[in-house]
């Protein structure tokens, strides 16, 4: 089933023109990995997302981003509620500079949200959810920069958890990772996606063959190709996406 | 632009293009050992065959380390592990000619002499599918790929005819059925190498499509 659709969508930067007429779908529980070169607009397309990029100015969208059939390009969507349903995850691991367990909760506080569940549960279960329960239990009050960098990244999604996304976006979440915390982070990943649909924009096209079950290449601005994963990285159909994905490009 | 990869994959190119030329060599000598009754000549295709296995070995180990170092994706991965396959199908064209070799060297032996046309005729075909499976490997041709699978069936219609031929060669003949079974076996080998350049043949396609042909009557779809 796809969860997300974009239709026609186009973005211009002030006069730059960075999305052209980009129609992607993605579907509900699966890892979606977008790849192509430095300045191809895979970010930007990622932000679009939950419109994270309305916060630049001089920005402008035309065309259609629907999640669950809702267009959220449309005037009145709340983007509170919006960038609720749809989390991010840098590339740089973010926490808030509070402890692990505070970590969790903000976004319940900040949310206001009144839960049945108490909040030492919802952190244990969001901890327990990115395998960290049992290397953080005993240290839920330290602070969270003191954890290692991946340990900083898992917190980083642990703490959408709470507020419950069907969406997770990651922005080169393994780009500041070495390979070990990568290769967790990537189990990490197909845990999650049984329960959350995973967009991620990625240069390492080894960890895009390996995590997704469908790969898009962009290429200035444009969607040149979606596929299988297997297929773009075995067979793919356009010149430029073989190109790319054999280190010709350029 | 031409990347570090591309020469690697060239020295590939040019170790199984090598290969072939000496798989192309042995059948040819093996043959003239045939029609020249001269038992003098198997020896170089024993020494050729130790070079085959030399380079099967040293194909498959380039192949391994390129997978391995260079994590090779689209057209790169598929020509490596067509390479392989490639590699694999060369070997026993080799082993092929051997067979052809120790048949001969039984033939050659006796008094009694059959001259039989057809096996230098199935020969030419042979090497020429052989030349040309490679020659579209090199080149990424395609069409000369599937005019070899057309080809394979006139080697098959030959050895047929050999078939027939010997057959009623032994009934005439009954004291020297096994030399007639040696002649036997030398077309069986022949046309042996003609499946093996069809399997190149359909790995070229693989190779360049990204389709596989293979066992089409399974697969409707994947016909080209």
């Amino acid at each position: 089933m796809t969860i997300i659709k974009t239709n026609n969508l186009n973005l211009w930067y002030k006069k730059f023109h960075a999305l052209l007429d980009v129609n992607i779908p993605i579907e509900k529980n699966s890892i979606t990995s977008i790849i192509g070169p430095s300045g191809c607009g895979k970010s930007t397309l990622l932000r679009t997302l939950n419109r994270m990029n309305d916060l630049i100015e001089g920005i402008r969208m035309t065309g259609e981003i629907l999640i669950e059939n809702k267009n959220i390009l449309l005037p009145g969507t709340d983007l509170v509620s919006l960038r609720k349903n749809v989390g991010m995850v840098f590339q740089r691991p973010n926490p808030f500079p509070l402890s692990v367990y505070k970590n969790i909760t903000f976004g319940l506080e900040i949310h206001n949200i009144k839960s049945n569940d108490t909040l030492d549960n919802i952190v244990e279960n969001s901890l327990k959810s990115v395998l960290l329960w049992d290397e953080l239990k005993d240290k839920l009050k330290s602070h969270a920069l003191n954890l290692t960098l991946e340990q900083q990244q898992r917190l980083c999604i642990a703490r959408l958890i709470p507020v419950k996304p069907q969406i997770l976006l990651m922005d080169e979440p393994c780009s500041a990772l070495d390979p070990i915390a990568t290769g967790r982070i990537e189990e990490l990943m197909f845990e999650l996606k049984k329960n959350y649909t995973i967009v991620v924009v990625t240069h390492n096209m080894a960890q895009a063959a390996r995590v997704s079950d469908d790969t898009g290449f962009m290429l200035l601005g444009r969607l040149v190709e979606f596929n299988k994963t297997s297929k773009i990285f075995t067979n793919p159909e356009k010149k430029e996406t073989e190109d790319y994905i054999t280190g010709r490009y350029g | 632009m031409e990347r570090h990869f591309d020469r690697e994959l060239n020295e590939l190119r040019e170790k199984l293009s090598s290969m072939a030329s000496l798989v192309e060599l042995m059948i040819d000598t093996a043959v003239k050992a045939l029609i020249e009754r001269n038992p003098e000549l198997l020896g170089e295709i024993f020494n050729s065959e130790t070079e085959v296995n030399k380079k099967h070995i040293e194909v498959d180990e380039l192949c391994l380390k390129l997978i391995a170092l260079r994590q090779p994706a689209g057209i790169d991965l598929r020509f490596i592990t067509s390479a392989m396959k490639i590699n694999a199908e060369l070997e026993r064209i080799g082993d092929q000619a051997v067979n052809i070799s120790q048949n001969t060297a039984n033939l050659v032996q006796q008094p009694f002499f059959v001259k039989l046309e057809i096996i230098p005729q199935m020969t030419e075909v042979a090497k020429s599918m052989v030349k040309d499976c490679i020659k579209a490997f090199i080149n990424k041709d395609v069409e000369l790929a599937k005019a070899i699978l057309l080809k394979d069936n006139d080697l098959d219609q030959q050895k047929k005819d050999v078939f027939k031929k010997l057959i009623s060669n032994i009934i005439e003949n009954p004291a020297h059925t096994e030399y007639f079974i040696d002649l036997l076996l030398i077309s069986r080998n022949l046309e042996k190498i003609g499946d093996h350049t069809t399997n190149i043949s359909e790995d070229v396609i693989f190779m360049v499509l990204g389709q596989d042909i293979r066992h089409h009557h399974l697969f409707d779809n994947h016909k080209v």
